[in-house]
């Protein structure tokens, strides 16, 4: 189904024989003056441009009846490709065998959006829908034409306009195959009504699965062009150190290599990966001495004292601090999350063939194209129409990875070759040099009344953080290139006020002025440390209640939605109603607990709720997670199985994360650069894991990528509690620190 | 430049590599384009490399090319294709185990090995079995069920 071919804007047109003007080979599909304003489709990502208007730019039908989907949203893993296939063969009543979709061209796609923040379907899939709905009305009324009957009698089924009672009908393709639509997309245009699929909410393969067990599918890293040369990048020993000297006598037994460098960028340049690799491994260089990070130990503590932007007061409801003291108990906690790496399984790649007149095309596997061709515009001073930026799956990015670096490194080192260049980062690169998911701190204070109702909940948070717009790119920096240093990383403060029944609640973040690492998003960011301290923080009300943790948090839900989650995830789990911690917890050196967590992502999202039981060694604080239930609302199921997919995958990854994942670093670099010294979780520690999915085709659908990650922390930390009663507020959570709570109960 | 006779997917492969200790890996990749194995961590870490040897597992990032020759190697390729995959690949995609689908390669050749050395292993004997490969999108829960899936047949 996903179009792995190059093909220019022509090609998608030309099977049938009707060529289509208006659109070359390499060249931008549109100039910004024939951008006419977007249709009310649906909001475009941030400041990403508004969606196009015209049908054509995101739906091609061939002559054969084949059908080209053409987006901006990529598929890193996600299945979002098969999920816009089912939701435009369901407007276009196309069967979905005949889709093929292509994303994140620059040259041929629209720009309605990069992905990221769980967009692809609430956004992407709405501005598929509503073009394929257009079409729809389009093909129904060149279909009464040729059969001579009114458009509100006919159908479209099997890729056929035709009456609705029965009778002859006509093809999709005869109507329109090779011809543009040349219409813009209605937000008026009468969508299909739910309760009449037969595609969206049904089990579909993700089409690319086969060629990724057999080794068929070309990832980036595969990818290759005729002469293209292999390049390794050779990153300062610290950050900001100055390159001083390069000697390139070292490398001299090493065949048909090139040294480039500028100002402090140094590159290795050969007709052999293995060469590169060795000569960047053997070149000797002198490096300027760079000590300026104030280290990852006791990072908490400098959070603290930094200076920072003005309050942002997130939330402020009722009179949080007066009401304090009112509570029959009350409360103070503080949560830490540390940086963290998306730690793509296969370090960043890119591959980029400059051309000095012409088009300069970059193999990427950005989660934005257009983006990072408008940065790498303004970058490298190269105008947009002389970029093309083709999207090509890498390594899983869950946000922004190194993947935008590597595609400026590439076009660095291909510029000064004249030669078409691939870049592969290292293991080392990738973990140490990846803009990171943000360190956070939540100080927590609350009040319960006797009858376990919140009478005060307060937050401060302290982030790293930084300017907006771009974020600088490595490569650039080193070459001393003049670029914006934002540090962006996504939606920070949401989901630390409780979402329960609470009168009184405060959330004020103090956003620090500087990040001694660069920031990106990275899943679920800044939520999932947020719900890891307000569920916690919930938990330890209601065990200071003497409350069941599912009876304190179902007493301060009103939503239904919210309230069968919870119930769901409880069920399924075995939940017994008492109160916490487990007073038959040992099962010989095993104590046994369980916990929950529910959350609403962002506040107006996913429903979720995730429990689980664990067994934690007292001899040596080992945690182990025996089960993991969770139940998911995300309104309207397009794909039931990629959505279980997505939300295994997120239970699974935020348990890596919070079993195991920090970033360390000393005063000049990051010192957690392979997977020993960064571990992610391992086969031997995977839980089961049982998912119910709650179907709501009446309700709006929301994107999954991130949402089941939210309260996996806290579930973790409150079964933690649960069998032992010891709670652990600091992630990763280390066996140390249990063993020695142990020891001392 | 020194050359290298040794057997791939059934056939007789010969390279040449200036370097008699460049790894396998890149042999593969660059030399036969064969492109199932994937560079993870060159360290031995992560298993995304993984490749058959004369029937086992090894990670091809760190075997040098010398250590292959007169030797049998299997790759991703060499089981199956789309159309006709092997027993292992066709579970894998019946469970839809892959999200990005990077560790893919070292999850099907490691469970090969491990499923032709004890082909009904138990649930626990696959973790274990599998303990050396990593995959970040954490799609375990599918991968141990696609393994499982031919354990039990």
């Amino acid at each position: 189904m996903r179009n792995q071919i190059l093909l220019s804007r022509r090609d998608l047109l030309k099977s049938g024989g009707a060529l289509i003007v208006g659109f070359t080979l390499g060249l931008p599909s549109r100039t910004p003056a024939q951008q006419a304003p977007a249709p009310a489709v649906s909001g475009g990502r941030g400041n990403a441009a508004p969606p196009p208007p015209e049908v054509d730019s995101f739906i091609v039908i061939k002559a054969d009846g084949s059908v080209t989907l053409l987006t901006s949203h990529v598929d890193i893993g996600t299945g979002i490709a098969a999920a816009y296939c089912q939701i435009a063969a369901e407007e276009l009543g196309i069967p979905i065998e005949r889709f093929t979709i292509t994303e994140g061209d620059t040259a041929i796609t629209p720009d309605h959006g990069g992905t990221g923040g769980s967009s692809g379907i609430p956004r992407g899939g709405a501005d598929i829908r509503f073009a394929a709905a257009t079409a729809r009305q389009a093909l129904l009324e060149l279909g009464a034409k040729q059969l001579n009957r009114p458009a509100s009698e006919l159908t479209i089924t099997g890729g056929e306009v035709r009456p609705a009672n029965g009778g002859q009908g006509v093809s999709v393709a005869s109507l329109i195959g090779g011809k543009r639509f040349s219409m813009k997309v209605s937000a008026s245009a009468p969508l299909k009504t739910p309760s009449t699929y037969t595609v969206v909410g049904k089990p579909v393969l993700r089409t690319e699965v086969p060629g990724k067990c057999t080794g068929k599918h070309v990832y980036l890293q595969d990818f290759t062009l005729p002469g293209m040369l292999h390049a390794r990048v050779i990153r300062p020993p610290s950050f900001g150190a100055k390159l001083l000297s390069v000697d390139d006598s070292s490398i001299r037994a090493i065949p048909d290599v090139r040294v480039v460098r500028i100002e402090s960028f140094l590159g290795i340049v050969a007709k052999d990966e293995w060469a590169a690799i060795r000569a960047a491994r053997e070149i000797k260089t002198t490096w300027s001495e760079s000590q300026g990070l104030p280290g990852s130990d006791g990072f908490e503590r400098v959070m603290r004292t930094a200076p920072a932007q003005p309050d942002l007061q997130v939330v402020n409801r009722g009179d949080a601090a007066a009401a304090l003291p009112s509570g029959a108990k009350q409360l103070s906690a503080t949560y830490y999350w540390p940086f963290q790496s998306h730690a793509s399984l296969g370090p960043s790649c890119s591959v980029v063939d400059y051309k000095e007149s012409g088009i300069t095309t970059i193999w990427s596997s950005t989660q934005g194209a257009f983006g990072q061709r408008a940065t790498l515009s303004r970058v490298f001073g190269i105008p947009q129409a002389k970029l093309r930026v083709i999207y090509m799956d890498g390594s899983g990015s869950y946000g922004t990875n190194g993947a935008n670096d590597a595609d400026a490194d590439a076009l660095l080192l291909s510029r000064a070759v004249g030669a078409p260049v691939r870049v592969q980062w290292t293991r080392q690169d990738e973990l140490a040099w990846d803009p990171k998911g943000p360190a956070q701190l939540l100080d927590m204070r609350g009040g319960v009344d006797a009858n376990g109702n919140i009478v005060a909940w307060d937050v401060h948070m302290w982030l790293p953080s930084g300017p907006g717009g771009d974020r600088a790119l490595l490569g650039p920096d080193s070459a001393g290139m003049a670029q914006n240093h934002g540090q962006g990383a996504g939606l920070m403060t949401l989901n630390a006020d409780p979402p329960y029944t609470a009168p009184n609640v405060r959330v004020i973040a103090h956003n620090l002025k500087d990040t001694p690492l660069r920031l990106s998003n990275l899943r679920a960011p800044g939520k999932i440390a947020n719900v890891f301290a307000a569920e916690g923080f919930a938990d330890e009300m209601a065990a200071a209640a003497g409350m069941d943790a599912v009876a304190f948090r179902r007493r301060g839900l009103t939503d239904p939605r919210a309230i069968a989650v919870l119930d769901r995830a409880a069920q399924m789990i075995g939940w017994q109603t008492r109160s916490a911690p487990n007073p038959r917890a040992a099962q010989g050196n095993a104590l046994i607990g369980r916990g929950i967590a529910y959350m609403r992502y962002k506040q107006n999202e996913n429903y979720v709720a995730c429990a689980m039981e664990v067994a934690v060694d007292r001899r040596t604080g080992r945690i182990a997670v025996r089960r993991v239930t969770c139940a998911h609302d995300c309104g309207l199921i397009i794909n039931p199985d990629g959505l279980r997919n997505q939300v295994e995958g997120n239970i699974m990854q935020t348990l890596s994360r919070t079993l195991h994942e920090e970033v360390k670093f000393d005063r000049s670099k990051v010192t957690t650069v392979d997977w020993d010294s960064y571990p992610l979780l391992r086969f031997p520690e995977a839980p089961a894991i049982e998912v119910a999915l709650i179907d709501h085709p009446d309700q709006p659908p929301y994107g999954a990528g991130e949402a089941a990650a939210a309260p996996v922390p806290a579930a973790l930390a409150n079964a933690i509690f649960d069998a032992t009663g010891v709670r652990l507020r600091t992630v990763p959570f280390r066996p140390e620190e249990l063993r020695t709570a142990l020891s001392k109960a | 430049m020194a050359t290298y006779k040794f057997r791939v997917n059934g056939n007789p492969a010969t390279v040449d590599s200036w370097d008699p200790e460049q790894p396998l890996l890149y042999v593969l990749r660059n030399s036969l384009g064969l492109h199932g194995a994937k560079f993870g961590c060159g360290l031995g870490q992560c298993g995304a490399c993984t490749v058959l040897v004369d029937g086992k597992a090894v990670r091809s990032c760190l075997t040098p090319v010398k250590q292959v020759a007169g030797r049998a190697v299997t790759t991703l390729e060499g089981l199956g294709t789309p159309e006709k995959p092997d027993v292992v690949q066709a579970a894998f995609i019946a469970e839809q185990a892959s999200q990005c689908g990077y560790c893919t390669n070292g999850m099907i050749m490691t469970a090969k090995a491990l499923l032709a050395q004890t082909p009904h292993p138990t649930l626990e004997q696959v973790k274990t079995g599998m303990a050396g490969n990593l995959c970040r999108c954490g799609t375990h829960t599918r991968i141990l069920n696609a393994v499982m899936r031919v354990a039990k047949a």
